[in-house]
């Protein structure tokens, strides 16, 4: 591969009027948008929560619609920035050639693909923010440590964007993206301790759980909404932007190839 | 006059191939200069390296005094672009195309909200003003993406087959506005395959082939240096046959495509005498056209 491909980022704040054309789209159908941000959480939540917390007294020292809560704000966060990221990111790219126009005026592909990660965080933000409201409604909560999930919602965004990026940039059509979420999405819920804690796997599960960028959302998560800070919530933090940082640099040089044929 | 885009020794690689081979170009300010070729022959390719947005593997390129591709990004400032596929934004209206294309170049909503009319009145849009994209004709779209390129108001316009898939009457107007663009002094590149397009637009034209610039020139001296002044094109079943008994001698050169014969010829009388004794024979008297030069040029067999 082209060494030019991976120059390091050209970073602007050209991004943004990228970010506001994205956002007067949303707009139209903002409806639609918010509520499905909050039925699929609130579904997950009180299905779950009720119906399986019923049958279980306490999970890792809160009850466990309150346990399932913070794993729902990292869950219901990555999914809008992974589907952000390849669906609708595939749509600018590859469909509409929305990206094409752009590249045309005094926009880089740098600004684009930053834009594109700053737009699935915001996503996320959205996302976030209506599952803590959920939060709040059913009273799951009331520590106000859980104003923390906000910017963890646009970190985790950023995180699962730029990953996500590197799917699309690859990606040669929409089945594509079924791998990604079969194979590395499906899994990760499973093994992050959204549904039950990660010391319920086997050991070897543990330490791959360990490596894996929602493990660390969810950790800083759920102490949060139980009103404590999160042990060790620096080198989560780092694990996140690590993860966010790689994924960027590494979408950009797949798509400066892509789009230099 | 200077020149606003110039290419020297422009060479682009894929996978091995040259699909822009040593190609020198110079373009002056206000000038309309076509690039004509069949499918493939890297016109779409030379415009993409001319924007800076792919890097080339050879050559020195130059958009407005600025270095082609290290400083593209400013020149673009003051480039227009209509591309070959429509890439209007589909959930927009026409105005909100125009406001958002415009704040890529970084010019600010009163700016913007100031050039609307004019724009919309240049592209006969005014009236759909709050039309959405989907809602707009062919025509329409084509037009939006013109007033598009136009809202930084460039020096430069690039247009890339700009009335490819689109009926004659829309194809009129379009040609209309691009004549208007050139008379307010705008620099315009336009690849085109319409001979009738780039002879009515183009104060110069280069044909190009597998990658190379194969005749430059005005459209009159393209057809002067390249080819004989008359046409006669001769049409029937027994024209093949005819050809091969009397046209060599009358004609300077001849060419056969199906059942229609193409006679190149300096003095056309003999010719013409010598086909009215020919009652079975259809034909054709006119002079050499720029689609005769390309197809001499590039030649008549299909390029898939």
């Amino acid at each position: 591969m082209n060494m030019r491909y991976f120059s390091p980022p050209r970073l602007s704040l050209r991004f943004i009027p990228i970010w506001r054309r994205n956002f007067m789209v949303w707009k139209k159908m903002a409806g639609p948008s918010i509520l499905g941000h909050l039925a699929d959480p609130v579904i997950y939540m009180l299905g779950l929560g009720y119906g399986l917390g019923g049958m279980l007294p306490e999970v890792g020292g809160m009850s466990y619609i309150a346990f399932l809560a913070a794993g729902t704000v990292c869950y219901s966060t990555m999914n809008s920035a992974s589907f952000e990221a390849l669906y609708s990111g595939f749509a600018r790219m590859h469909e509409q050639r929305t990206w094409e126009a752009i590249l045309n005026t005094p926009i880089t592909l740098d600004d684009v693909v930053l834009s594109e990660i700053v737009w699935g965080a915001s996503k996320s933000l959205l996302s976030g923010a209506a599952v803590l409201a959920v939060i709040w409604l059913l009273g799951l909560s009331h520590s106000p440590l859980t104003l923390w999930l906000i910017p963890l919602a646009l970190l985790v965004g950023l995180c699962f964007s730029a990953l996500g990026l590197i799917v699309t940039s690859l990606a040669p059509g929409y089945d594509f993206f079924m791998y990604y979420f079969t194979l590395l999405i499906t899994p990760m819920v499973l093994l992050c301790g959204v549904f039950f804690p990660v010391d319920q796997l086997p050991s070897a599960l543990q330490s791959v759980s360990a490596v894996l960028p929602l493990t660390h959302a969810v950790n800083l998560a759920r102490p949060l909404l139980n009103d404590t800070i999160p042990a060790g919530w620096l080198s989560h933090i780092a694990v996140l932007l690590g993860y966010a940082v790689t994924g960027f640099y590494v979408s950009l040089a797949l798509f400066r190839k892509r789009l230099s044929q | 006059m200077s020149a606003v885009i110039r290419a020297t020794g422009l060479i682009k690689r894929y996978g091995g191939q040259r699909v822009v081979d040593g190609i020198d170009l110079s373009i002056r300010k206000g000038e309309c200069f076509g690039l004509l070729g069949p499918n493939g022959a890297g016109k779409t390719t030379t415009l993409r390296l001319l924007l800076g947005l792919i890097a080339p593997d050879g050559g020195q390129l130059e958009l407005l005094g600025h270095a082609v591709p290290s400083h593209a990004r400013e020149a673009r400032l003051r480039v227009g672009v209509v591309p070959q596929l429509d890439n209007l934004d589909p959930d927009f209206t026409v105005a909100e195309n125009l406001q958002v294309y415009g704040r890529y170049f970084g010019m600010s909503d009163a700016d913007i909200e100031a050039r609307l009319p004019e724009l919309l009145e240049f592209a006969n849009l005014a009236h759909k003003r709050d039309a959405r994209v989907p809602t707009l004709s062919g025509g329409m779209k084509r037009r939006l993406t013109l007033a598009r390129a136009l809202v930084n108001d460039p020096d430069v316009i690039f247009l890339d087959e700009p009335t490819t898939g689109l009926d004659p009457q829309a194809r009129h107007l379009i040609w209309q506005r691009l004549r208007e663009l050139t008379r307010r002094g705008k620099t315009l590149l336009l690849t085109t395959h319409f001979m009738d397009e780039a002879e009515r637009l183009c104060h110069r034209l280069a044909v190009m082939d597998n990658g190379r610039l194969i005749s430059e020139g005005t459209p009159r001296e393209l057809i002067e240096s390249n080819i004989e002044p008359q046409v006669v094109e001769v049409f029937g079943e027994h024209a093949t046959a005819w050809a091969r008994g009397h046209a060599v001698s009358l004609a300077q050169r001849f060419e056969v495509s199906g059942e229609t014969v193409f006679c190149y010829v300096h003095d056309a009388q003999p010719l013409l005498l010598e086909l009215q004794r020919q009652p079975e024979l259809r034909y054709l008297h006119r002079p050499a056209n720029l689609e005769d030069v390309f197809l001499k040029l590039t030649g008549r067999e299909m390029r898939e």
